[in-house]
């Protein structure tokens, strides 16, 4: 894959923008009706989260909710048990996340700032890793945490995040590889030892990275369905996801309240996206590769 | 992936046997991480997998070797023939749909005009959304009876509405549907491409007298071919690995008559619900071999039409 075309970021050429014969009122509404139609299903999703259970059955549907019924949130808050389905979903993406920083930056750093011959074989493998399909690894790697009797524990989930996570190492690598080598090299040349010179002087000019690795771990971790679903017994260790798609199985028709569970879902991420947008933006030009 | 490994190696002196020992050390110890991962959650499970897909194997009991008779009985089951039906009608008709909707999107939001940001920020935002919220959230706007989508098409059609996850022949569509609210990935891809193509080359073919259309088949298609290439392959490997929005859609069954039953649901319910470890380790097994087969034969025919600079 060409570098050139994820770096959108920094296009070394004048960056062409499509001359077309729409007029300017034209193109705006063409963007306004895709605008919309991408924003609806947020709409709906709240508007149904405030509507009372006959207007969620009403037809013609209802845009808007009047008025707007908030005790569906105390109803989803009740009927789930919502806080301790976040309160695991936070262990979880947290310490999975911690997990992702440690051994992106430190694998990372092996593959682009040590001078060693195992480099040229590891970065293969790296990528291999991202490519090899989850399905042909679920069965033995179940079968190894039954071994070691985790299932039924948050450690599954969290583990492998500090020894795999092959798309964040080649994240990092390649923004180590945009890191001037002199400051290390005059350090080294001090006497520093390698961990001084990761730890103190590299490290800390890779800020911009480790946020986009801890973003896109977070919400790995937040939005993960398989992984729960398969590792997590209880059901108080549920997280969100499963916790939300075990109360629609037995609550099919309860969509206001199951709603209102939704959008306090996705509320965290929407807010995180704008909050972050910098560097999601930055993570993109590398985990746009994953699809 | 072109990279420049610069080192201090090729700047200064020949490298002494010690400082050399010194870096190789280094450089096992950062990457240890990695390693241990790399061993024990990539290349054992991808060996054992392979291994356990000849025995028969129900985790309570040691596995017994069964020779090829998984494989065997896949050929002679029709559920993973329907399975691998539902599959690559996504591949087949919700890839093409997917990329192409992308790539208009993309042009429209390739312009210079004021709050293109916030245009293009609604198109991404959707594929940062749970997988569950989404998923039921499109499971209610597709609500044959009650959702809004629905009671337009009822308005603008005069017909009744399809019955969409509840039927067999509108189930897949449905996915479809629920697949276009995510091509954010997708527009960004080609956005980027699409920002990387240099006016000179449309001013070039304007003069020589080329038209909007021409323009857009002989200069804008050909430089972003390889953003199409790469959307291709990872559209495909994932497309051909659906599970977690089917999987809910349809409360972790195959859906009406088992249009939702794609292959990655099945491998799914044969390991955990149906504890036949064996069988679907050779689910998995063929599975990665038609990603494999499908990656190469997309590879060599990208040799045709993926156009490189330089």
């Amino acid at each position: 894959m060409s570098q050139r075309t994820l770096a959108f970021d920094a296009p070394t050429i004048r960056r062409h923008h499509s001359r077309s014969s729409l007029t300017p009122a034209l193109r705006y509404l063409i963007l306004t009706i895709i605008g919309l139609l991408f924003a609806f299903p947020f709409l709906w999703m709240v508007s149904t989260s405030l509507k009372t259970t006959q207007a969620v059955f009403k037809v013609p549907p209802q845009i808007l909710p009047i008025p707007p019924q908030w005790s569906n949130y105390a109803v989803a808050f009740t009927q789930v048990p919502f806080l301790l389905y976040l309160r695991n979903t936070l262990i979880i993406a947290v310490f999975g996340t911690i997990g992702a920083l440690f051994c992106a930056s430190l694998v990372g750093y092996s593959l682009s700032r040590v001078d060693w011959w195992g480099r040229r074989w590891l970065l293969p493998l790296v990528l291999v890793s991202m490519m090899l399909p989850f399905q042909v690894k679920m069965v033995p790697t179940f079968l190894i945490f039954t071994w070691i009797h985790w299932i039924g524990t948050f450690l599954p989930l969290i583990v492998p995040s500090f020894i795999n996570v092959p798309l964040f190492i080649f994240l990092m690598r390649q923004f180590y590889l945009t890191l001037p080598f002199e400051l290390a090299d005059a350090a080294r040349a001090d006497g520093a030892n390698e961990w001084q010179v990761f730890w103190s002087i590299v490290l800390p000019l890779t800020r911009p990275a480790l946020a986009s690795v801890a973003i896109f771990s977070f919400l790995g971790h937040w939005n993960d369905f398989q992984g729960p679903l398969i590792y997590l017994t209880h059901q108080n260790d549920f997280t969100l996801s499963i916790g939300l798609q075990a109360f629609q199985s037995d609550h099919a028709t309860e969509w206001a309240p199951l709603m209102a569970a939704a959008t306090v879902f996705t509320l965290p991420v929407v807010i995180l996206f704008f909050a972050l947008q910098r560097y999601f933006v930055q993570g993109l030009a590398v985990t746009g590769l994953k699809g | 992936m072109a990279t420049i490994a610069r080192s201090r190696a090729e700047a200064s002196a020949p490298v002494s046997v010690a400082m050399r020992r010194r870096n190789t050390r280094v450089g096992v110890l950062f990457a240890l991480p990695f390693l241990i991962g790399f061993l024990t959650l990539q290349v054992y499970p991808l060996i054992a997998s392979f291994y356990y897909s000849f025995t028969q194997f129900n985790v309570f009991q040691s596995p017994i070797w069964i020779g090829g008779q998984n494989y065997a009985q896949l050929i002679h089951d029709p559920l993973f023939w329907t399975s691998l039906q539902d599959t690559f009608f996504m591949v087949v008709i919700g890839i093409p749909i997917q990329l192409v909707l992308a790539f208009l999107v993309a042009l429209l939001l390739n312009s210079k005009v004021k709050g293109i940001a916030v245009f293009r920020t609604f198109v991404y935002l959707p594929t940062v959304t749970p997988i569950v919220a989404s998923s039921l959230l499109w499971l209610w706007l597709l609500n044959p009876v009650y959702g809004p989508i629905n009671f337009v098409w009822v308005h603008l059609l005069h017909t009744q509405g399809p019955g969409w996850f509840a039927t067999a022949a509108w189930a897949k569509p449905a996915m479809i549907v629920m697949g276009l609210w995510g091509i954010g990935t997708a527009m960004i891809v080609f956005l980027a491409a699409l920002q990387g193509v240099p006016e000179q080359l449309y001013e070039a073919a304007r003069i020589d007298g080329a038209n909007g259309w021409q323009r857009a088949l002989r200069v804008t298609l050909p430089l972003i071919s390889p953003a199409t290439f790469f959307l291709l392959i990872t559209h495909v490997i994932d497309t051909l690995q659906i599970f977690a929005s089917a999987y809910i859609v349809a409360s972790g069954g195959g859906g009406p008559q088992n249009a939702l039953l794609f292959y990655a649901v099945y491998l799914y319910q044969n390991a955990f619900n149906y504890l036949k470890m064996g069988y679907a380790s050779a689910m998995a097994w063929l599975l990665f071999i038609v990603i494999v087969f499908l990656t190469l034969l997309i590879f060599r025919s990208g040799r045709r039409w993926v156009y490189y600079e330089g």
